[in-house]
């Protein structure tokens, strides 16, 4: 197997990580703040076809990812308003909002099903893409691809260092103390669920702009549901996730690789099942001995006493 | 000026009853408002979803065969629901129980003794229950999310039953459509013209057997608590433990059952696609009911006469199918946003100076 080879299936799994990392580094915003957003299924769905559609419209792709990110956080605000201002169940709310978006983006998109788009363009960084090895994996890749990466070290320095990142956390571990001193606890957390709907958002629209740019109904198939598992394998730290996303990108492909050359003899499905059956494994081995490491008040709805 | 929420000491019981009625009235309402965007007449839309379906006695009778499995899968989530197990795979077991009675069914073709039927809708009860099983091990043992676990084995079940209709249950004399042989015994026809089976009678007999239990035993009670205060359970001596796994079981075997049920009924055969979501939907069922035994049967009639408008408006008032899912997710978001309704009181906003004597 030559290097380039090599080099060209590990990019690959750096764009199939790249909806996770996205969607992940979203909801771990979210969940850091005290908020559980099941939807990130259903608001990856919205923004891809956001996304999708702005595109043939426009044939812009900034217009196309600012609407993907518009739409995820437009779902995201009704999220919002069900969970904070209406005070709903956080977990029925997220399923809501996955099965509302599932018919929306499915309705909005049936006449954009097998029209094809133009791919989201490469930007290229003069001198960093003709590095070796690094140049073609990291650098000569779309938007998306650097602002999934570039988010991580930012979420872990405003999580970690930034005076609103302590503001959130306190939200996320004790709202009542937190609006005791005096902290906006209901705007912090809406401001986070926005914040995780446009990544969300535009989460899926790498997947109907770039990975594999068509739209078809449901086309996410359940990356929103890994995401969410992801945050937990991540223990809510943003370093992990990447490490994650990355474990998430090679299995799916690993498995895509395995079915086209037809390497072991089982039939297509098993392959196809080899993420869901990961995302388990994941859950099972870690989930329990970090579940100390969750936000504290992850789910729990606050009113403000009065 | 705004609005603020005050804690009704108890749940409002006139809104218990009103909240879901609105949630309904304001889904139509919706409706209305979407209809006129997709440039539909509003009223031919309604009729054609609303009324058209119940017009005829196969749009009734198809009304009963739709309602059935949703009412017996939201029959077994509801308990879990109260007690805070979250299992969302229904999808998933419904698929594991049709694949498990359809194979015993498979395995035995062409025999038609009169053991074959029931030993096949027992197999689906237990393939059912032992999907769901798996996310009631890893929760107990491993403190893995059952939400998560349970939803990823849908997908799982949904490619495995794939991978058997394409491959080694393919139809032999089936002209290479992706479906297995057709069951050389089913359900019986309980009406001329129609397709009502038995399980269609199982629905309000299951309901009523659980309204017994919840509302009568000590059962009831450990559920509410566990999903309320689940310190205050351990207190009592409830065992979680056994409520996780024993609420993830029998919402396992209930899908398994509703999908066998659809496999030897309705369907007659396995197919790629065994059911238009019904194990999805029947969340939304589950808390348009309530999640009281008898409050699920006629949410299970509502969501029902939603799919089989969505198949008439989509014949009659050519609206795309995928409005049935949009209105299945607007009426859940309704009933959340009107379930504050019952726990609180809306009052204007006092100004917080006037509060200090």
């Amino acid at each position: 197997m030559s290097l380039e080879l090599v080099v060209a299936v590990l990019a690959t799994v750096v764009t199939a990580a790249t909806p996770l990392l996205l969607a992940a580094t979203g909801e771990l915003v979210v969940e850091r703040s005290g908020v559980l957003n099941l939807g990130v299924e259903g608001m990856m769905l919205v923004g891809a076809v956001a996304g999708f559609a702005t595109a043939l419209a426009t044939g812009s792709a900034s217009l196309a990812l600012l609407a993907a990110a518009l739409a995820g956080a437009g779902l995201a605000a009704l999220f919002a308003l069900l969970v904070l201002v209406l005070l709903a169940d956080q977990v029925v709310s997220g399923l809501a909002l996955t099965i509302f978006a599932v018919g929306l983006s499915s309705l909005a998109g049936a006449g954009l099903v097998g029209t094809p788009v133009e791919r989201l363009p490469r930007l290229d960084l003069p001198g960093l893409t003709d590095l070796p090895l690094l140049g073609p994996l990291l650098f000569g890749q779309d938007a998306l691809v650097y602002l999934a990466h570039l988010a991580i070290p930012a979420v872990a320095w405003f999580l970690g260092a930034s005076r609103a990142g302590r503001v959130l956390r306190a939200c996320g571990e004790n709202a009542e103390a937190a609006h005791a001193m005096g902290c906006p606890v209901r705007r912090v957390r809406a401001l986070a669920v926005l914040f995780g709907g446009s990544m969300a958002g535009l989460g899926g629209a790498f997947l109907s702009l770039s990975y594999t740019p068509f739209w078809i109904e449901e086309m996410t198939a359940g990356r929103g549901w890994i995401a969410l598992a992801l945050v937990v394998f991540a223990a809510w730290r943003p370093g992990r996730v990447l490490l994650g996303a990355y474990l998430f990108g090679g299995v799916a492909i690993l498995q895509l690789h395995a079915q086209s050359l037809g390497l072991l003899p089982v039939p297509a499905q098993f392959l196809s099942m080899l993420p869901y059956l990961a995302t388990i494994l994941v859950l099972a081995l870690v989930a329990g001995g970090w579940q100390t490491a969750a936000p504290a008040a992850l789910g729990r709805p606050f009113l403000p006493p009065r | 000026m705004g609005f603020e929420l005050e804690p009704r000491p108890l749940p409002s019981g006139l809104w218990r009853v009103l909240a879901p009625a609105l949630a309904v009235a304001l889904t139509a309402l919706s409706g209305l408002v979407l209809f006129l965007l997709l440039g539909v007449e509003p009223s031919r839309a309604l009729w054609s979803f609303f009324v058209a379906p119940l017009t005829s006695l196969w749009g009734a009778s198809e009304l009963l065969v739709k309602a059935a499995p949703l009412a017996l899968i939201a029959l077994g989530l509801a308990p879990g629901f109260r007690a805070g197990v979250w299992n969302i795979g229904a999808e998933g077991q419904l698929t594991i129980g049709a694949i498990v009675g359809g194979g015993v069914l498979l395995a035995l073709w062409p025999s038609d003794a009169p053991w074959v039927l029931p030993a096949a809708i027992l197999a689906g009860i237990l393939g059912g229950a032992a999907w769901a099983w798996i996310p009631a091990v890893l929760r107990i043992r491993r403190g893995a999310s059952e939400i998560l676990v349970s939803l990823m084995l849908a997908y799982v079940a949904q490619l495995l039953l794939s991978a058997l209709v394409y491959g080694p249950w393919r139809d032999p004399e089936g002209f290479n459509f992706p479906q297995t042989r057709l069951f050389q015994v089913g359900l019986p026809i309980l009406a001329e013209g129609t397709r009502l089976h038995p399980g269609v009678l199982l629905a309000p007999l299951l309901a009523l057997l659980a309204w017994l239990l919840l509302g009568r035993t000590l059962l009831g009670l450990a559920l509410s608590v566990t999903g309320r205060a689940p310190a205050a359970a351990t207190h009592a001596g409830f065992d979680r433990t056994r409520i996780v796994r024993g609420c993830l079981l029998l919402a396992g075997a209930l899908a398994g059952l509703a999908g066998i049920l659809e496999a030897t009924g309705p369907i007659g055969q396995l197919v790629p696609t065994l059911t238009p979501g019904y194990g999805f939907t029947a969340i939304i069922v589950a808390f348009l009911g309530r999640l009281h035994p008898l409050g699920i049967l006629p949410a299970a009639l509502v969501v029902a006469l939603a799919y089989l408008g969505g198949e008439t408006a989509q014949i009659e008032a050519g609206l795309p199918q995928a409005v049935t899912g949009l209105f299945q997710g607007l009426l859940l978001f309704f009933l959340l946003a009107s379930e504050v309704l019952v726990r609180y009181r809306i009052r204007p906003r006092r100004r917080s100076e006037a509060m200090v004597p």
